[in-house]
């Protein structure tokens, strides 16, 4: 590998240019800008800046009624619509003491978990992309129409779902959806092998991604990052295990970790994540139990006892917490949203300092970045 | 409105479930005339069966005012409310006990004249959720940064002093983060009026 030390003892002249990468470029996936100093084809200095799609969600949350918040949420990581709405719903929940129908729950887990794969199927489909790979982009989006359309069929809603409501979900789960599912589970297991055989063990792409981006454990710690970026790092947190939350704890699935540190591992990371979902929705549909899906004596008009209370969820792209201040009244007074992918961009300028550009958006892809979860 | 419970077919009673939260608000005489009011009794009935035990402090061991939360209550283990100029010194502490800063915001407390400054930390590998707040005056709100010890910081500070206007002094690039670049408003305070 040819170093920026040996060019520049051959007599290169050393200077830096600034370079713009968005605010729409492709590679970003939305409407992100980072202003690049660079040196040739290294980065010196790459600072993400954000704010071009900021549409202030925690004012909107402090003018409007906890259930006229809730659509909200759907609307911030729109990918993972349905654990966003979770974090919510579940902060509200625990402030009010609302016992949550075991059933509700299990269809809760369920449809997280369906969510969570198409999340990862865009990003494996778009990613892929950046790297120069067509096609798998056309696979993923052929797997993700299926779980669209099963959700869909019970939420009445493709992509910013609003299902789940405070003290359970909206409506009760069909047959057609248990048989629909069972059936996307079983095709989605040969499917996944084929993307190993197609796209995980091609040489190309794996001289992309080895020891490209590396994000070391303490670096994680030291800039909040969490997800698949820091299970990427050798590290197992997850929130699903490590603060269980709704019937979470009741379900037998492996954290998946890899401890190279490189965009490789946070790859292979979200591709066991998948499987294990799989695992999660089926043990989910063998265990679901008979009952309501909304919990009695909600109240009509909600008041929230006096106080702040916190929720964590693991999102597709790692913790997302919601912290509800409360002074008792029907509007809440502050509504804070830690969102995981503003956590995991923070990083980007440490770690890409030094690299090639394309490497860096290897690196940047690897995050598995949102733009409206950062900027909200 | 579908906040409320449609009316359930009455399954409930083979549903092994939710005991706790029905003996509470049913046995409290409340009205059921406002639901409110039905809701204020379960909430007040509720901790006089709690506090028999305090919950344990997992930061115990720290000279710091930490003190033990209900995590099923709250949704954290551990908080402490410290004075202004100690939130380095606890972000030191913390980071020597292996946590990671999970986000810095505001709360203003227009009435009081305060702004609070809530920290939330987590730890990676336990269940451990830790807040640190601190209050300083609505008129002046200057705190020292922590950047130098959790450089994640640096955006969550940014952050803050977009909504809030409170200023992270030694902070090394307190522009607007969010909002417009040319942005001199403070959304998040509550006299704030577009």
């Amino acid at each position: 590998m040819i170093t920026k030390e040996a060019i520049i003892s051959n007599g290169a002249p050393s200077e830096t240019f600034t370079l713009n990468l968005g605010p729409q470029h492709p590679a970003t996936h939305g409407v992100l800008r980072v202003k690049m100093t660079m040196d040739g084809e290294y980065i010196v200095r790459a600072e993400p800046v954000c704010g071009y799609i900021h549409r202030m969600q925690e004012k909107m949350g402090e003018n409007r009624t906890y259930a006229q918040f809730l659509p909200n949420t759907s609307r911030i990581d729109y990918l993972s619509a349905m654990i966003y709405t979770h974090g919510f719903v579940g902060a509200v929940e625990r402030a009010l003491k609302l016992q949550v129908p075991p059933r509700a729950e299990y269809i809760r887990v369920i449809t997280s978990e369906m969510n969570r794969i198409s999340s990862h199927l865009v990003w494996w489909g778009a990613f892929l992309l950046d790297l120069g790979g067509f096609t798998p982009l056309l696979y993923a989006f052929d797997d993700r129409e299926k779980i669209l359309d099963l959700l869909e069929s019970i939420t009445g809603s493709r992509l910013t779902y609003s299902y789940f409501r405070i003290g359970g979900v909206y409506n009760d789960i069909d047959d057609s959806f248990i048989k629909g599912t069972r059936a996307f589970v079983a095709q989605m297991r040969p499917r996944l092998k084929m993307y190993r055989a197609l796209v995980t063990d091609n040489i190309i792409l794996r001289k992309r991604l080895i020891d490209i981006g590396p994000i070391s454990k303490e670096m994680c710690r030291r800039y909040g990052a969490t997800g698949p970026v820091i299970r990427g790092s050798g590290v197992p947190y997850d929130v699903r295990r490590v603060e269980p939350y709704s019937v979470y704890s009741e379900f037998d699935f492996v954290i998946p970790t890899f401890p190279e540190t490189d965009s490789m591992a946070r790859y292979l990371v979200r591709m066991e994540e998948m499987a294990q979902s799989l695992r999660i929705i089926e043990q989910g549909l063998d265990k679901l139990p008979a009952g309501p899906v909304m919990a009695e004596k909600v109240p009509r008009v909600l008041k929230l006892p006096a106080g702040d209370y916190c929720y964590a969820v693991e999102a597709a792209r790692g913790r997302f917490a919601v912290r509800i201040v409360s002074d008792g009244k029907e509007i809440p007074y502050r509504v804070k949203l830690r969102t995981p992918s503003l956590s995991n961009l923070s990083l980007f300028e440490e770690a890409s300092a030094g690299m090639l550009l394309p490497d860096a958006l290897a690196l940047m892809g690897s995050l598995d970045l949102v733009i409206p979860d950062i900027d909200r | 409105m579908t906040t409320s419970s449609e009316p359930q077919p009455k399954a409930d009673s083979a549903l092994p479930s939710s005991p706790p939260a029905v003996p509470a608000s049913s046995a409290a005489p409340a009205p059921q005339a406002a639901a409110a009011a039905g809701l204020q009794s379960s909430v007040t009935s509720k901790p006089t069966a709690v506090p028999a035990s305090p919950p344990p402090n997992p930061l115990a061991h720290l000279p710091l005012p930490f003190k033990g939360v209900d995590y099923a209550a709250k949704g954290y283990h551990c908080e402490a409310t410290v004075s202004p100029d100690q939130v380095v010194a606890v972000a030191e502490a913390l980071d020597k006990e292996g946590l990671s800063l999970d986000t810095i915001t505001g709360v203003d407390w227009m009435a009081e004249g305060q702004m609070e400054v809530v920290y939330d930390y987590f730890h990676p590998a336990k269940a451990l959720r830790v807040v640190v707040r601190t209050h300083i005056p609505r008129d002046n709100p200057e705190i020292a940064t922590i950047h130098k010890v959790f450089p994640g910081a640096n955006w969550h500070e940014r952050e803050t002093h977009d909504f809030f206007g409170i200023r992270f002094l030694g902070h090394p690039n307190l522009t607007p983060f969010l909002l417009p670049e040319d942005a001199d408003f403070h959304p998040l305070r509550k006299d704030y009026a577009p």
